[in-house]
């Protein structure tokens, strides 16, 4: 039976594991540790046994997949589209990752475009940012509103083909599509990595996302399946510039080959849309500049002068998790492990304390200038400017300045 | 009808302290409760049992978990709530699931509730929908919590949704209707909320804010007190060992760490007019 595992003749029972488990899930009686009921088998545990007593043993049922894990080669990049048919920026991102994890690897990149009719078509786009292949198809019942025919149609795709690694962006879509093809095809998925590494001898995908919380970063391997999947929160990479830009404007880029690939005639969709009302305003995502503001503001009156500074510095507005709990702003403003992650070039932060949630979402940040009267808050900890003062005065002659330009 | 609510115990706070210096975490004496999105999940199925209850038709819902023992008690607040019955699994042979193992091991919960020795607890929720195949009967609606607030990976629903083959709406804001066989939501995606319908049985995750848990009525906490909440092991459920647990999770914690932060952090000094004149530099050294 797999478990975690105590050498009673190497533990000198210093609590060490006791101290860095989570859970409760181990204790210390008569100097020897022992694992309880609690127990998750997160390994926090055998990281901090300064004797190496502790092991996580597995049955070799786990290790028995059957598969033979030469016959899969590749990282596959999942492409989606918006509502008007353009790809979304995160696939730049995730094309931009793949490369130099396939350059690593000594393999291909190749991405999976599906369309429904309406759209302009982005395969030739897709084809210019450096993959070597795109699969394509345009198919009415590819639209968003099922998850599953994405699935079937990929799947289908996956067990011909064999990525050995799989990438979505981490949308609502992504995150819906990922988990029904890692349950179709019985093989790992990582959500919301924020780091993505490859061992270039056996293909490992190193994928590191926060865990606790956000209070420690675990790094996690799906050893004996594949393909590996991992979902990318959009704005946690950088895409790179000649990815963006594309072969034949000068990139150092060949022009991938388009391989037609029918989703099977029998796949039906099940969700009909009856209705939608599209998300108005910009998206604090895609946003270059960013007004974030927290807890620290004082009172919602003081939200108006927020909006203003945001007007004027032409930012989108974000906040912390509080603020949408407390009704202030809606949740489409929410930075942070739940809400969005950002990738601005700048954000200003007023009134944050700088939760490990809030930070993990702001991580893709080109610059961050903090303004707290705490000068001990967890924000200045990841600032590159801080501002040690009162926010409202502050943001006042901010205002005040930003209009004397107009 | 039959409602099968899913739901996962995770600590009260989820702020985690970090010891600065040995770089461990702070334990004080967190409790467990149920992930606040399972717990929004769990009042919309009693919200549909309250509104059935009032046209004089029958509705089961039913609360399930995997987790320790001590997650007993949670369930056991869950039909204090309203919920029919409940069931924990409950087996050191689930210990360390990663999300495919935890959704295999919720199908097994989820068969074992819909079997003739465990139906009989409320003989009024057999299914409405059709059955696709003989054996145990699948419930008309699996609710979960978009995600968990500990593990926020939101991959549980869509995992069932697989692996009974059933269609999956994911962070639904708003239940519209149940009728003729079909279920009518509100929910979130990339380009906006969309309405959406789609035939029972089904699965659906539901946004935190959708509802506002009641509290436990005292006749529900009598009730309960004396309630089954049936807890049964891997092998009592039929689960395959080579699909829980740490051998059923193919993905393995392999390193874990505290995050390094950036120390290179430069603090504006001078007057306030001064600091605001270097932040609106910075500002358009980003492009305004």
């Amino acid at each position: 039976m797999s478990g975690l595992m105590v050498d009673a003749a190497r533990c000198v029972g210093c609590k060490r594991c006791e101290r860095a488990c989570a859970f409760g899930g181990i204790v210390v009686e008569g100097r020897l540790a022992r694992p309880t009921d609690a127990c998750t088998l997160c390994g926090g545990c055998v990281e901090a046994c300064p004797v190496d007593a502790i092991s996580i043993e597995r049955d070799e049922a786990g290790e028995g997949s059957g598969r033979d894990l030469s016959a899969y080669r590749d990282i596959w990049v999942i492409a989606q589209v918006d509502a008007e048919g353009a790809l979304l920026p995160v696939v730049f991102e995730l094309v931009g990752k793949a490369l130099e994890l396939a350059e690593a690897r000594g393999c291909q990149v190749v991405a999976v475009l599906g369309e429904a009719g309406r759209a302009p078509r982005q395969a030739e786009r897709l084809a210019a940012t450096g993959v070597a292949e795109v699969i394509h198809t345009v198919d009415e019942r590819l639209a968003y509103a099922d998850a599953e025919v994405f699935a079937q149609w990929i799947c289908a795709l996956a067990e011909e083909r064999r990525p050995e690694a799989m990438l979505f962006g981490a949308t609502a879509f992504g995150r819906e599509l990922a988990p029904r093809v890692a349950v179709r095809l019985q093989t790992g998925l990582t959500a919301d990595c924020t780091a993505l590494d490859i061992d270039p001898k056996t293909g490992a995908l190193l994928q590191t996302r926060p865990a606790f919380g956000g209070n420690l970063m675990a790094t996690i391997e799906c050893p004996a399946h594949r393909p590996q999947m991992a979902t990318v929160r959009p704005g946690v990479f950088a895409a790179p510039e000649r990815v963006t830009a594309g072969a034949g404007t000068g990139a150092d880029l060949a022009v991938g080959i388009i391989t037609q690939a029918p989703l099977a005639p029998e796949v039906a969709p099940r969700v009909a849309v009856l209705g939608i009302e599209p998300v108005t305003g910009g998206s604090i995502a895609q946003a270059e500049r960013l007004v974030v503001v927290g807890r620290g503001i004082g009172s919602k009156k003081n939200l108006p002068l927020m909006e203003r500074l945001a007007e004027l510095l032409h930012a989108e507005l974000g906040c912390t998790r509080p603020l949408v709990e407390a009704g202030w702003l809606d949740y489409a403003h929410q930075v942070g492990q739940t809400g969005a992650a950002v990738a601005p070039k700048l954000l200003v932060s007023i009134g944050v304390s700088g939760a490990i949630q809030h930070l993990a979402g702001i991580g893709g940040a080109e610059t961050v200038v903090a303004i707290n009267e705490d000068a001990a808050a967890p924000i200045f900890g990841v600032a590159d400017y801080a501002v040690v003062g009162d926010a409202i005065e502050v943001v006042t002659e901010l205002i005040a300045q930003l209009e004397a330009r107009d | 009808m039959h409602i099968v609510v899913c739901v996962k115990a995770v600590p009260s706070s989820t702020e985690v302290k970090m010891d600065p210096v040995t770089h461990t975490i702070v334990r004080d004496g967190r409790e467990s409760v149920v992930n606040p999105f399972d717990a929004a999940a769990l009042e919309v199925a009693l919200a549909i049992k309250d509104e059935r209850a009032a046209t004089g038709e029958g509705c089961r819902v039913s609360v399930l978990s995997m987790g320790i023992p001590a997650t007993e008690a949670l369930l056991r607040d869950g039909i204090a709530r309203g919920a029919s019955d409940a069931l924990l699994l409950s087996d050191r042979a689930f210990a360390g699931a990663d999300t495919l193992a935890t959704s295999y091991a919720l199908s097994c919960g989820i068969r074992e509730l819909g079997s003739a020795s465990m139906s009989d607890v409320a003989a009024s929720g057999a299914p409405e929908h059709e059955e696709a195949t003989p054996g145990p009967s699948l419930p008309d609606l699996i609710l979960c919590g978009k995600m968990a607030v500990d593990g926020d990976t939101a991959q549980i629903g869509p995992e069932l949704a697989g692996l009974f083959d059933m269609p999956c709406v994911t962070d639904m804001r708003e239940l519209v209707a149940i009728e003729r066989g079909r279920v009518t939501v509100r929910h979130a995606t990339d380009a906006g909320i969309e309405l959406v319908e789609v035939p029972l049985p089904a699965v659906l995750t539901v946004a935190k804010d959708i509802a506002q848990p009641r509290m436990p009525s005292i006749a529900g906490v009598r009730a309960a007190a004396g309630a089954p909440v049936a807890v049964l092991s891997a092998a009592r459920v039929q689960a395959d060992p080579a699909r829980s647990g740490l051998a059923g999770s193919p993905t393995q914690v392999v390193r874990s760490f505290v995050p390094e932060r950036s120390d290179a952090c430069e603090v504006l000094e001078g007057s306030v007019p001064q600091q605001a004149a270097r932040i609106i530099a910075l500002a358009e050294e980003a492009g305004l």
